[in-house]
């Protein structure tokens, strides 16, 4: 762990001199060099790199796409037509920050379905993900303010439903949607207000990752096995092993990528959004980004009053609840056992939880009538009961599999039939 | 450890009955607008090396400007960018010169019209949408410049998973060429509200109120294709796509350059981490 001692020397005389006023190469050395990762992480780790990654595609492409763009009803959408068709590589920025807040959302939810399946949320790992959930939720809002910009007709509809669940809250409702609005309905205020909180909230996602990586340097990384690092034949160093892993995910998921930037650079947005806004005509459905879509779903497949709570304030409930629910995890599950690997009941429920998340999203792009609602209704319920029923059960009543006794011990079985001869754990 | 097994195994089975069910369910739902599913054409410009046929976005064009243009604007294509369609410097400051273009004020204080220059872009043919509503039975007609991008007919799963592979974004201009060409006499019993012409293709009900604008050997063409609505719609389509998406070639082609890239710097990282890890057991 990063708690153990330093072993950067510096080599040089200036090294030296800046060693002893500001060790900042000290730091990136223990924190990027030596720093000591369990040897058998899989591909499924990569997916902090990645994100990494793509919040500094965001980030550069957005200063550059905002020198360009106007954040006013009157020339926002002639302003990204600007840039799709006079800017020099304009459509190139701009497909490629549209796709990229899509691709962040891709990796961002590979990384969390990665933690509940790992169980790396469990102690002492309980603050890295909070700090994570808060990423997730400053996602959300800088993606939402962000897909107002265009000014297109999902683009406004979108912020008038969304910004109307807030009027569902009692007493301060009508005064939190007006607020974030800058007035009575989505206008010229709410554009001016979107486009800065949507420059601001990225830096501080990027203030909230450093506290991410901290809390991560301070426990270390869990592993697929789920036990704690013990000896130092279960490590190796972050760099070449982690830098080069890293590397090669980070190529294929680009691949990907630009692969939708390039070929397919509208297939995950929608239609109406070539549509300049226009307050008078409501679109045939208003669907937001596929990456809301199973809060969506969940928000409307409340269709009934739960005694005071009407179904309006319900769904919105159950909306933010679906989210909130996620902070509190590492005291929901009540398994000994970390990982899903030695869990085989977990597990189950686990890839039961992904098609079922899956669904939900399929839902929310769906009408809300008919079948729809009721299987909603169904799907909402195993969200929630994973969470607030199979993870405290399970945990007390599931026999989990034999775990070995380090990772190194795991590691050796499972190269066992690979390569018996050379396999030895060598010191160092 | 078995009975274990046997118990995930009822436990799994319960779970495809269920799915069985849903599935049964959701294939009950409603049929939506539009009563007919567009043809999926070939389009010169799809897939991974696609390219505008030049000749074709021309055709398009006089196609717009002899019959659209009346009442669709172009609002975001500036004459400049119709060098894309073949046309020269000289070709392009002629066709801009056809159109008057409103500037001022003047010394005097008065907005005068002059002819286009290449820099201009397509002029209204409205003043705003309330006379564009007022001479065309109450709907405005929509602007042409993005029009092949802002419409979609939904395409359902799993269609919409095999989509990402076969690298389909043509369903604007197959819409638009669908519903060119869809017009119909109404089946026996259905009624259309005057004023509209029943389209099965239309996708926001069964008639629009855009009567059918193409017909047979309107328009003369002077590379000997074809005179008909069929080729129109697909040359009128085609002028369209390039309109909403007028860098699609060098974006294609750039895609090429860095899938290859991608994969050769891909290989090479892979190569180097298996290098990096096998030295370590």
């Amino acid at each position: 762990m990063s708690g153990g001692h330093s072993t950067y020397t510096p080599k040089s005389g200036i090294g030296r001199w800046m060693d002893a006023r500001l060790p900042l190469p000290r730091l990136v050395y223990d924190s990027f060099v030596a720093y000591p990762v369990p040897r058998n992480l899989n591909y499924a780790y990569t997916f902090g790199g990645i994100l990494t990654l793509m919040l500094a595609v965001q980030i550069l492409t957005g200063i550059v796409l905002a020198m360009h763009y106007a954040p006013n009803t009157e020339l926002a959408f002639a302003s990204v037509e600007k840039i799709m068709r006079d800017v020099n590589s304009g459509w190139l920025l701009r497909y490629l920050h549209a796709n990229g807040a899509s691709f962040f959302f891709v990796a961002v939810y590979i990384h969390i379905f990665r933690g509940l399946y790992y169980g790396s949320y469990k102690a002492p790992r309980e603050l890295l993900w909070i700090l994570g959930c808060i990423i997730y939720l400053l996602m959300m809002a800088t993606a939402f303010m962000g897909y107002v910009l265009p000014w297109g007709q999902m683009s406004f509809w979108g912020a008038t439903v969304i910004t109307g669940f807030f009027t569902a809250i009692p007493l301060v409702g009508e005064w939190v949607q007006q607020l974030l609005l800058g007035g009575f309905a989505v206008d010229n205020p709410t554009l001016n207000r979107f486009f800065s909180l949507h420059y601001l909230l990225p830096f501080m996602i990027a203030g909230v990752v450093v506290l991410h990586i901290w809390a991560l340097h301070v426990t270390g990384q869990t592993n697929p096995t789920g036990i704690e690092v013990k000896q130092k034949t279960d490590t190796v160093n972050f760099t070449p092993y982690a830098t080069i892993k890293d590397s090669f995910a980070m190529v294929v998921f680009l691949f990907v990528f630009l692969y939708f930037v390039f070929y397919i650079p509208g297939y995950l947005g929608h239609a109406d959004n070539s549509i300049e806004a226009n307050p008078l005509q409501t679109p045939a459905h208003i669907v937001p980004e596929w990456y809301f879509l199973p809060f969506y779903a969940i928000l409307r497949a409340i269709t009934f009053n739960i005694g005071p709570i009407d179904s309006k304030l319900g769904g919105v409930l159950a909306m933010f609840g679906s989210i909130a629910v996620l902070f509190v995890v590492p005291w929901l599950d009540t398994s000994k056992v970390r990982s899903a690997v030695y869990r085989p009941w977990y597990k189950l429920f686990f890839w039961l939880f992904v098609v079922d998340a899956i669904f939900l999203g399929w839902l929310g792009s769906k009408p809300a009538e008919g079948v729809y609602v009721m299987l909603a209704q169904a799907s909402t319920f195993y969200y929630f009961a994973f969470f607030l029923i199979i993870m405290p059960v399970l945990g007390l009543i599931e026999t989990p599999r034999r775990l070995p006794n380090s990772i190194t011990e795991a590691v050796l079985e499972k190269n066992k039939g690979e390569a018996p001869a050379s396999a030895q754990a060598r010191e160092g | 450890m078995r009975k274990g097994i046997s118990e995930m195994k009822m436990f799994l089975h319960g779970l495809a009955a269920l799915g069985l069910g849903f599935s049964l369910a959701t294939s009950a739902s409603a049929a939506e607008y539009p009563l007919h599913e567009p043809e999926e054409l070939s389009w010169s410009f799809s897939g991974p090396f696609g390219t505008y046929d030049k000749g074709q976005l021309q055709r398009g064009f006089k196609v717009y400007r002899q019959v659209c243009s009346s009442c669709h604007g172009l609002n975001l294509v500036a004459f400049r960018t119709l060098e894309d369609l073949g046309y020269s410097e000289e070709q392009v400051r002629a066709i801009a010169e056809e159109y008057d273009i409103e500037d001022g004020p003047d010394e005097a204080g008065d907005m005068f019209l002059r002819s286009g220059t290449p820099s201009d872009y397509f002029p209204a043919p409205f003043d705003n949408p309330e006379q564009a509503a007022a001479s065309n039975n109450g709907a405005v007609p929509p602007d042409f410049s993005l029009l092949a991008k802002a419409r979609a007919v939904e395409r359902g799963f799993p269609t919409f998973v095999f989509d990402i592979f076969t690298q389909y974004a043509e369903s604007g201009v197959d819409y638009i060429h669908a519903l060119l060409t869809g017009y119909e006499d109404p089946p026996e019993g259905v009624e259309v509200p005057e004023g509209t012409y029943y389209n099965p293709y239309f996708i926001n009900g069964i008639s629009l109120a855009m009567a059918p604008p193409l017909s047979d050997g309107m328009v003369p063409y002077e590379d000997g294709s074809p005179e008909t609505v069929e080729q129109y719609s697909r040359d009128v389509s085609a002028f369209m796509m390039w309109a909403a998406e007028p860098h699609l070639e060098q974006r294609k082609a750039t895609g090429f350059t860095v899938m290859l890239f991608l994969i050769l710097f891909g290989g090479l990282v892979y190569l180097t981490k298996r290098k990096v890890w096998s030295e370590l057991h």
